[in-house]
């Protein structure tokens, strides 16, 4: 194992990561329910298509108004960090895809089982957190060092 | 007030994916990439969150109501099977693939990347394509 010192930012990602702790606390103690991402955008979008009512849906649509506004909160104090990409259009829509997919099939993402699900100490999210964080670190082991040989 | 809670809910997550370095899918692919040149940020992250997130559902637990009034709903789901494993497979090929998993795309699609669209696009695609061809009966 090669740890990546130069990469490494352990303050700025554990601020991060309380600020979605607190963030995922404000949500479930103010409204009650468990903020999974994937399922805030799932049951809108399911209503939008099977046109029943968004009124049940408004705390689940601010929450994503409020996820879509926070670049332009952060840019009124500091510049936004940088994203890199290395994938093409195609790779994008097949990630989005498989990501789409698996998260109403396994009924959760990296927030709904890894932060919510660890934090009630789930069984089930730990075996889906697992599965999904294996396969991660396979697909990437796959496409940076198997297929493109570059290190 | 609910609206507001779950606005101010979803901006400060949004920050904090920011200020994690979660919106940044090369960040994310050197967290996965352990044989490579691996960067454990974002388990700092997960920690971090993690541990906040604690505190919360203990106390949540606590409370049959939530602060304006709303029944506390906790997911009581224990069923170990196929497709929480399977889903858990599918999601991780594509985060691993693209580097974005949900809400850091939702965030990084505010901020006006492109690319992040085209993530959000596929994702929804999904989302239909499996409540309408794959979802199990009943």
């Amino acid at each position: 194992m090669n740890i990546a010192w130069n990469l490494f930012t352990p303050w700025q990602s554990l601020v991060g990561g309380l600020l979605i702790g607190a963030a995922a606390a404000l949500y479930l103690l103010g409204n009650g329910r468990v903020a999974g991402i994937a399922g805030i955008v799932a049951s809108p979008w399911r209503a939008l298509r099977t046109h029943v009512s968004l009124g049940p849906e408004r705390n689940r649509l601010a929450f994503i108004v409020g996820l879509l506004a926070a670049p332009w909160a952060w840019q009124l104090i500091a510049p936004l960090p940088k994203a890199t990409l290395d994938v093409g259009t195609l790779g994008l829509a097949a990630a989005g895809l498989l990501v789409g997919i698996g998260s109403r099939m396994g009924n959760g993402c990296t927030s709904g089982h890894g932060v919510c699900g660890l934090s009630r100490f789930s069984l089930r999210s730990l075996v889906n957190v697992l599965a999904f964080m294996a396969t991660g670190v396979v697909t990437v082991f796959v496409l940076r060092h198997l297929l493109s040989g570059a290190a | 007030m609910r609206l507001l809670l779950a606005l101010l809910s979803g901006l400060i997550f949004g920050l904090g994916l920011i200020a994690g370095g979660m919106t940044d899918p090369a960040k994310v692919k050197a967290f996965l990439d352990i044989f490579g040149a691996w960067d454990p940020s974002l388990a700092l992250v997960m920690g971090g969150a993690i541990a906040v997130g604690v505190v919360a559902f203990a106390v949540a637990r606590k409370r049959s109501h939530s602060w304006t009034g709303e029944r506390m709903e906790i997911p009581a789901y224990t069923t170990i099977d196929a497709r929480l494993l399977g889903g858990g497979v599918l999601f991780g090929a594509g985060w691993g693939i693209g580097g974005f998993c949900p809400g850091p795309a939702l965030v990084a699609l505010g901020s006006g990347l492109a690319e992040a669209g085209i993530f959000v696009a596929a994702m929804l695609a999904g989302m239909w394509l499996y409540d309408r061809f794959l979802q199990p009966p009943g």
